[in-house]
């Protein structure tokens, strides 16, 4: 990557008064030992990142373990992924994860290509499902119930959350369709109450103003950026306890990618977000907390201001300032 | 590289990479032969389907048009009265001059000696069957001693019989001549013409329909005696109680029949009073009566106005009317229907079949060697011959399936066979079967070309396996399906082997819809315009005039499949529009 990094801890390091907190936010975990294997950085007077050798460790196969900062204590979960591990077929995929998603929030997972972001965020409704082969261990709380609990109706689960898609997909049908199919599958026929619910759900979307006069012609005709607010539309229909977003600006125009982002933090506080995404300024403007994935595991977990600014770990930094990935 | 490229450019040899299209590449590293071979082919491939349907086209299109009447005078004096139909040049051979009287060889023989041995002949239609004993003549150039076009050569059209072609000598009117002149008789006749025709179609519509209703009136009650018969003992009062009716019912029934022919009689005979009389070219006077005209013209006195009013005549009457003399005369309209009724219901019953069959396939069944080797079994299913499907639908549907339903709901019919038999369903059926893998293989094609997305969008809604694939899979897949139909519809409607065993006939008495109750009668056998091409062009006594029909019930036939193809690709073009427009 020729990109020169514009912003980073180690170009201009910040004073320790603007991070509060900081000096006692440090886990306790290997602290010496990273310390110590830190020759090019080591000269400067800094506190973060202390971690280091996380990727070598990764590397040679071993399972480490995620740096959760603390603020995240405080946060309650509204899902509560814990010790789960995903194989394609005698792949893993995804090790021993453990994450706490708060609670009215919006969550970023971010990460090379083939970490397992997408992998994660699918197992959450269970989409994974759907692929032959595919197995898990450890298990995922959504509210406090299980989702990988034998007795789990899973289309009854998916009811619970919402998911949008890295390409947009709306139906082969009329806007107004698209946004109430979740009601229409549960054979909700009671026009007041589909009407109501398509114009929330398309308000809360920020289409409504530019569909609200033709919401019965086909939804195919839409541009793509509004195809994806309608995708939106219809995943927040249902109320979803949980919303799940797949990269869903990747095939958008930098306009489209906007109005989208500020949808996402208008939508912080009456929903809870988990979005997956490559592009690391959109998880630095959207999310509040941030969780850096490599290779199928979560290196670290934090709020997103103190993941791009002070990171605990080394590769962290290395990854949100474009020196790998 | 580019170091390399850069010492090059320094050294003043040839700055451009060594690699590109420079004189010294090998020819297929151009890529333009095998444009021009693939153009090629494209242009070979179509050249032979726009040959085929020129040859097609023009066959058919001139089959109506009247042509005029020549009459040719040999050297002995026969004279021939037709319409020339082929020309053709030949070497005859020496026993030509052999089979002539003395008198001629030396004039044919200067004749052919001019012309190098070569010499032309034309065939003319000359019917008269009745007096020739044939239909069609070759008169081969070098016999001709007068040619003319009389202007008051005419042709006359019958309903029972073959064509006449004659001058018009009288008209007699109860036995009397009413006129002697040709103007005269033409006049006349052309008067008479529209109300015999009124009387005769009057009288056809109260043999086939009035006593038709008779006689199923009759044949209702000898099946419910019959049944009687079948649920209770032989001497019961209900049975006697029905044979009883029945036998009023004959009573009643005979006494209108009686009432009905002296009408239908009475009609004929009106008709039989009005009698064209022709002098034909062979001496005997031809007698027509009125009643028996379908239509008469001169075609050498036919404006060219009239002419085009005779082919657009001649047309209506081959696409609305019932065939006459042995299907090589009049319409075809009881084939075009029994077509059309046969691929709409193959489609019906195709359609559903190869859908659940693909959507099993695609969706439901897991990936496997099963899988896979039903997969082979259908697309073997696909190069199975024809003719055999028909064997099997003869014998499955037909007899066995059939021959169960007559058993259980129309006893009292037996021996006669009601389902028992060929007839439109079991031919539908049978088609159904033919085309079953082309349909399943475009329909799963389809539902595989749905994205991913659609299916994961909706199941992350909540959404179950059926309502995705009935909400969202299947519309999506709908414009695909749809090509499958049209392939299907086009391979059905223009197969005939196993139509043959299956039902289809070269006459059909009823059409398999009409205005009798249940209105939809499947089980009749039916004509059907492929089978009516093969009829007419090779079993039919008069394959020489049946030749041009063949070309234009051809033109007919590809131009229904057009349509109906039209129909569905609009449909596709509609369903397209709904379901895969989009930017993106």
């Amino acid at each position: 990557m020729a990109t020169p990094h514009i912003t980073g801890p180690q170009s201009q390091p910040p004073s320790p008064e603007l991070r509060p907190g900081g000096s006692d936010a440090r886990p306790s975990l290997a602290d010496a030992r990273a310390e110590g294997a830190h020759p090019p950085h080591a000269q400067r007077v800094r506190r973060h990142p202390v971690i280091t050798g996380r990727l070598q460790a990764i590397a040679r196969g071993e399972v480490v373990p995620t740096e959760t900062h603390p603020a995240l204590a405080g946060e309650e979960a509204v899902l509560e992924i814990d010790h789960f591990s995903l194989w394609y077929g005698s792949k893993q995929a995804l090790f021993d994860i453990c994450l706490r998603i708060p609670r009215g929030k919006v969550t970023a997972l971010i990460g090379p290509s083939g970490c397992g972001k997408s992998t994660l965020l699918r197992s959450v409704n269970r989409l994974n499902d759907l692929i032959h082969g595919v197995r898990q261990a450890g298990d995922m709380r959504l509210n406090g119930d299980s989702i990988y609990d034998r007795s789990v109706d899973v289309i009854e689960l998916r009811k619970r959350m919402g998911m949008v898609f890295q390409k947009s997909n709306p139906f082969p049908m009329s806007i107004f369709e698209n946004v109430v199919y979740p009601l229409r599958i549960d054979g909700v026929r009671d026009r007041q109450l589909l009407a109501e619910v398509c114009e929330r759900s398309l308000r809360g979307a920020a289409l409504w103003d530019e569909v609200k006069d033709r919401l019965h012609e086909n939804a195919l005709e839409l541009s793509g950026g509004q195809q994806q607010r309608l995708c939106i539309a219809r995943a927040i229909a249902a109320e979803p306890e949980v919303l799940l977003m797949d990269e869903p600006c990747s095939a958008l125009d930098p306009l489209a990618t906007g109005k989208i982002e500020d949808l996402m933090r208008e939508l912080r506080g009456n929903y809870s977000v988990l979005i997956v995404t490559h592009n690391m300024q959109q998880a630095s403007r959207t999310a509040d907390y941030t969780a850096f994935m490599y290779l199928g595991q979560v290196i670290e977990y934090g709020p997103t201001t103190d993941i791009f600014t002070k990171p605990f770990v080394k590769d962290t930094e290395d990854y949100v300032t474009g020196r790998f990935g | 590289m580019t170091g390399g490229v850069a010492q090059r450019r320094e050294a003043g040899t040839r700055p451009r990479s060594r690699r590109g299209r420079g004189l010294h590449a090998p020819p297929w590293a151009h890529g333009e032969p095998l444009i021009w071979i693939a153009g090629g082919a494209l242009l070979l491939a179509l050249a032979m389907i726009l040959g085929l349907v020129a040859l097609v086209v023009v066959q058919g299109v001139g089959t109506f048009w009247p042509r005029p009447i020549v009459e040719l005078t040999s050297l002995d004096g026969t004279a021939y009265l037709g319409e020339v139909v082929d020309e053709e040049t030949y070497r005859p051979d020496a026993s030509v001059l052999e089979e002539l009287e003395p008198e001629f060889v030396p004039k044919v023989r200067a004749y052919l000696e001019a012309n190098a041995g070569i010499t032309r002949r034309r065939l003319l239609r000359t019917e008269n069957f009745e007096f020739t004993g044939s239909h069609f003549e070759w008169v081969p150039e070098f016999l001709v001693q007068r040619e003319r076009q009389p202007e008051w050569a005419v042709v006359v059209e019958r309903y029972n019989e073959s064509r006449l072609y004659g001058y018009p000598r009288r008209l007699l009117v109860r036995g009397k001549v009413t006129a002697r002149q040709p103007v005269d008789i033409w006049r006349q006749v052309q008067q008479h013409l529209p109300a015999v025709h009124a009387r005769r179609s009057e009288a056809r519509r109260l043999e086939r329909h009035e006593l038709g209703r008779l006689s199923r009136e009759l044949e209702a009650q000898r099946l419910a005696v019959r049944q009687a018969e079948l649920t209770h003992a032989a001497d019961s009062s209900f049975v006697r109680q029905q044979q009883a009716r029945w036998l009023a019912t004959q009573q009643a029934v005979q006494a209108a029949t009686a009432e009905l022919r002296r009408q239908i009689d009475a009609l004929d005979r009106r008709n039989a009073e009005l009698v064209l009389e022709l002098a034909t070219t062979s001496g005997e006077p031809a007698r027509v009566p009125l009643g028996e005209v379908v239509r008469a013209y001169a075609p050498n006195r036919l404006s060219w106005g009239q002419k085009v009013g005779l082919y657009l005549g001649r047309w209506y009457e081959f696409l609305t009317d019932d065939p006459r003399q042995v299907n090589s005369e009049g319409g075809v309209f009881p084939a075009i229907f029994g077509t059309l009724v046969m691929t709409v219901v193959m489609s019906a019953a195709v359609a559903p079949f190869g859908v659940a069959a693909a959507l099993y396939l695609r969706e439901y069944a897991r990936a496997g060697w099963l899988v896979s080797c039903v997969r082979i079994a259908i697309n073997n299913l696909a190069g199975v011959p024809s003719i055999v499907f028909g064997v099997f639908g003869l014998g499955f549907f037909c007899y066995f399936v059939g021959g169960q339903v007559d058993q259980w709901f129309f006893e009292a019919r037996l021996p006669s066979p009601t389902f028992g038999t060929g007839g439109v369903l079991w031919a539908s059926l049978t088609l159904a079967l033919l085309t079953l893998p082309v349909v399943i293989v475009a329909a799963e094609e389809a539902l595989a070309a749905v994205p991913n997305s659609m299916r994961e969008g909706s199941y992350a809604c909540g959404a179950s396996k059926w309502q995705t694939l009935v909400r969202i899979v299947l519309p999506r897949a709908m414009p695909g399906i749809m090509t499958g139909m049209i392939l299907a519809m086009s391979r059905g409607a223009g197969e005939v082997a196993p139509l043959m065993l299956v039902g289809a006939v070269k006459l059909a008495q009823d059409l398999p819809v009409d205005g009798v109750f249940p209105y939809l009668h499947l089980e009749r056998s039916f004509m059907h315009l492929g089978f009516h091409i093969y009829d007419l062009g090779f079993q039919s006594q008069n394959s020489q005039a049946a030749k041009p029909l063949v070309f234009t019930t051809t033109l007919l036939l590809m131009t229904l499949i057009l349509c109906l193809n039209l129909t569905a690709i609009w449909v596709r073009a509609r369903l397209r529009r709904r379901f895969q427009a989009g930017h993106f």
